[in-house]
Parts: C-alpha cells; sequence; structure tokens
C-alpha cells in the first residue's frame, strides 16, 4: 500500500457536514476525489459505510434507507452518472430525496480522452431526470453548496449532485 | 402463458402461486421490498398490496439494493426482499454488496421460472445453466437454498427467519404467471404509504 496524500481540510468539513445533517449511509465506488469521506465513513462506527460494485445500486440503496425514515449519500465519480441513469427514475417518480457527492473528470484540465464523453455529458444526463446539479469550484464553497444542497434534498425531497469540479480537485497529471 | 415442459429443467415443478405464500408463511414478519414484474404481483396478491411492502414496476436491477438500504435504517426489523431471476442477474453484484455489508436481519427469496415472463417468456439466464445460489455463495452469503420441491418449503421458510446473517434463497417455480392483483403502481404514493405506516410520519 503506498503513501496516502494528507487529507484536505475541505473534505473533512465535507464528511462533518453531513454527519451533522443525520446523514448515516455513504455509499461508493471509490475515487480519489472522495478518498477522506470514505476513510472516515469506514472508521466511524456511528455510520453505514457502503461499498457498491456499480453507481446504480447506490440509487436504490438511498430509497430503501429513506423508506426507513435515514438519509444516505451516494459518493462517485462522473463516469458513475452514467452507470445511474434508469435507477434515477426512483427518486424522480417516488419523490425520493435523492443526494450524490459526483467527483469530476473529463473536466477543467483533463488529459484523459477516456473521461471526456462521460465528464461533459453529466450535466445533462442529471438534468433529464431531475437531479439538480451545483458545481463547486473552490474549496471556501464546499460547505456553503453542500448546505444548500442538503436542505433541497432533505426539506423538500428533490435529487441534487454537487459536482466537486477539477478546478477544486486538480486535474490527474497524465 | 406458459411455455412447453419439456424446455425446462427438472427443478421447476412448484406453482409459484402456491410455492410463493407457503415460502413467506407470516408475510406480516417482515418489511417488504419487491422487484418489478412477477414477484411484485405474488406479493400485491398475498397482502393485498400491504402497506409493509414496496413494489415496483420499473428500474430493474433495483430491489436488493433497496432493501439493503431498508435493512441497514431499520435494524429491529426483518427485511424481506423478493425479486425475480432476470431481475437478479441484471444487478448481480448486488449480492456482493449485501454479503460485505452483512445486515443480520436482511434476506432474500429469488422467484426463479427460468424466463422472463413479463415479456413474452424468453428463456433466461437461470432457465439455460447459470446457478444463482452458487453465486450468493461465491458472494460470500452464509444462508442459501435452492428450493425445488414441497417438501423443501418449510424448512426454507425457517431459514429466512434466521437473524444473524443474510440469507439468499432461490425459489424454483414452473414458469406460469403470477396471480392476479391490484397495486398502488405510483411510486410517490407507496413511499408515503409505506413511511406512514412504519415511521407514523411522512
Amino acid at each position: 500500500m503506498t503513501n496516502k496524500p494528507p487529507p484536505r481540510p475541505w473534505a473533512t468539513d465535507l464528511y462533518n457536514l453531513l454527519k451533522a445533517n443525520d446523514v448515516s449511509q455513504f455509499a461508493y465506488v471509490p475515487d480519489a476525489g472522495h478518498r477522506e469521506i470514505i476513510d472516515l465513513s469506514i472508521e466511524d462506527p456511528s455510520v453505514h459505510s457502503i461499498a457498491l460494485t456499480t453507481e446504480e445500486e447506490g440509487v436504490a440503496l438511498l430509497a430503501g434507507a429513506d423508506l426507513g425514515g435515514k438519509r444516505g449519500v451516494l459518493l462517485m465519480q462522473s463516469s458513475g452518472v452514467g452507470n445511474c441513469v434508469n435507477f434515477l427514475s426512483i427518486p424522480k417518480g417516488g419523490r425520493f430525496p435523492f443526494l450524490t457527492i459526483v467527483s469530476m473528470r473529463g473536466d477543467f484540465g483533463e488529459g484523459n480522452p477516456w473521461q471526456y464523453p462521460m465528464g461533459q455529458a453529466v450535466e445533462p444526463v442529471l438534468q433529464a431526470m431531475d437531479v439538480m446539479t451545483m458545481r463547486v469550484d473552490a474549496p471556501e464553497d464546499v460547505v456553503p453548496t453542500t448546505t444548500a444542497a442538503i436542505n433541497a434534498v432533505f426539506k423538500t425531497e428533490s435529487s441534487v449532485a454537487v459536482l466537486l469540479t477539477q478546478k477544486l480537485l486538480g486535474a490527474k497529471a497524465f | 402463458m406458459a411455455v412447453p415442459q419439456q424446455k425446462l429443467s427438472p427443478g421447476y415443478t412448484l406453482d409459484r402461486c402456491d410455492a410463493v405464500p407457503r415460502l413467506l408463511g407470516t408475510h406480516e414478519d417482515f418489511l417488504i421490498v419487491t422487484g418489478l414484474a412477477g414477484p411484485s404481483k405474488d406479493i400485491a396478491a398475498l397482502t393485498g398490496d400491504g402497506n409493509h411492502v414496496f413494489t415496483m414496476a420499473g428500474a430493474m436491477g433495483a430491489a436488493t439494493s433497496m432493501g439493503l438500504g431498508l435493512a441497514l435504517a431499520q435494524p429491529s426489523r426483518r427485511v424481506l426482499v423478493v425479486t425475480g431471476d432476470g431481475e437478479l442477474i441484471m444487478n448481480v453484484g448486488s449480492l456482493a454488496t449485501v454479503a460485505v455489508t452483512a445486515p443480520a436481519n436482511f434476506s432474500m427469496v429469488c422467484v426463479d421460472n427460468g424466463h422472463y415472463g413479463e415479456t413474452g417468456y424468453q428463456q433466461s439466464h437461470t432457465g439455460l445453466g447459470v446457478d444463482l445460489e452458487q453465486m450468493a455463495i461465491g458472494a460470500g452469503f452464509r444462508w442459501t437454498s435452492t428450493v425445488r420441491d414441497e417438501s423443501e418449503l418449510a424448512t426454507a421458510s425457517d431459514l429466512i427467519r434466521r437473524d444473524d446473517a443474510p440469507v439468499f434463497v432461490c425459489l424454483q417455480v414452473r414458469p406460469t404467471d403470477p396471480p392476479k392483483a391490484k397495486r398502488d403502481m405510483y411510486p410517490a404514493h407507496c413511499r408515503l404509504r409505506f413511511r406512514r405506516t412504519l415511521l407514523g410520519h411522512d
């Protein structure tokens, strides 16, 4: 195992924000953009940390959490948005609250040509399924934007994707 | 609608209209999530579209994961997922997610008729030889069973009530139609109905 880079302060703040808002199910397909939240959820005995095989499982899982009166979040990379499309029928048709945080690829500064097709399709695909998108480009905007998303999702039974852009995350070197 | 018996492997002899109710027994023991098509009708008929049931009529492949989220949210209640073989094979990775998450209050029944009954009884992967119980075992389910005849129903009915690890039961049935059942098809109604019954609020 390689040494992990130091945690980014905004990522710890984001985890604490989610917990303070009673998010107790953290579902994910791993991505470097979400590494701190995933690790914090694994280490935290007061939440469920659920490793998915494909992102669409998370959409259904969060609807199940809601049926049981609990809140969750789906953490995924932009490519995973494409895997979710049909299951977004569940929050759209069922008025289930749906919160996802998407780490973007195929975005600002991307050097991998495989990432652009889905990365550039993230917003139109989500909007086609009535998922609002909120982009975050700067560390100081992570908490305020996610707070706005949480309010929309859990107070109005809406679907929101917070997009952590490559301006925030940086582009992987190729 | 039904397909000729000679197309089937020897296991597919039970009638789902009889076997599903006998396997579940007292259905009120469970919070139930079903996938689309046949299993939704099996359970709607059995429970009278009960308030402890969330059935789907789309989002094929979602039932197992939805049941997992519910099981984690309600650890003191027993959750049962009822799915079909076509639905399960569409998202068979969800077996792995359940097994590694390992909620003790989670059971699932796959009503396996070896066919895609809803779309005209095309042969499915199980009908062509895929063994779903072996896939569940490979995923890490500790408790599994394949029910092929009436003598195995009572044991399986006890098995889905275990409370120490996730349970997978493959119920092999003839490819004949599920019972006719009326049910609410609007998911937003069904969500609120389920939550009001379970939680006492919207």
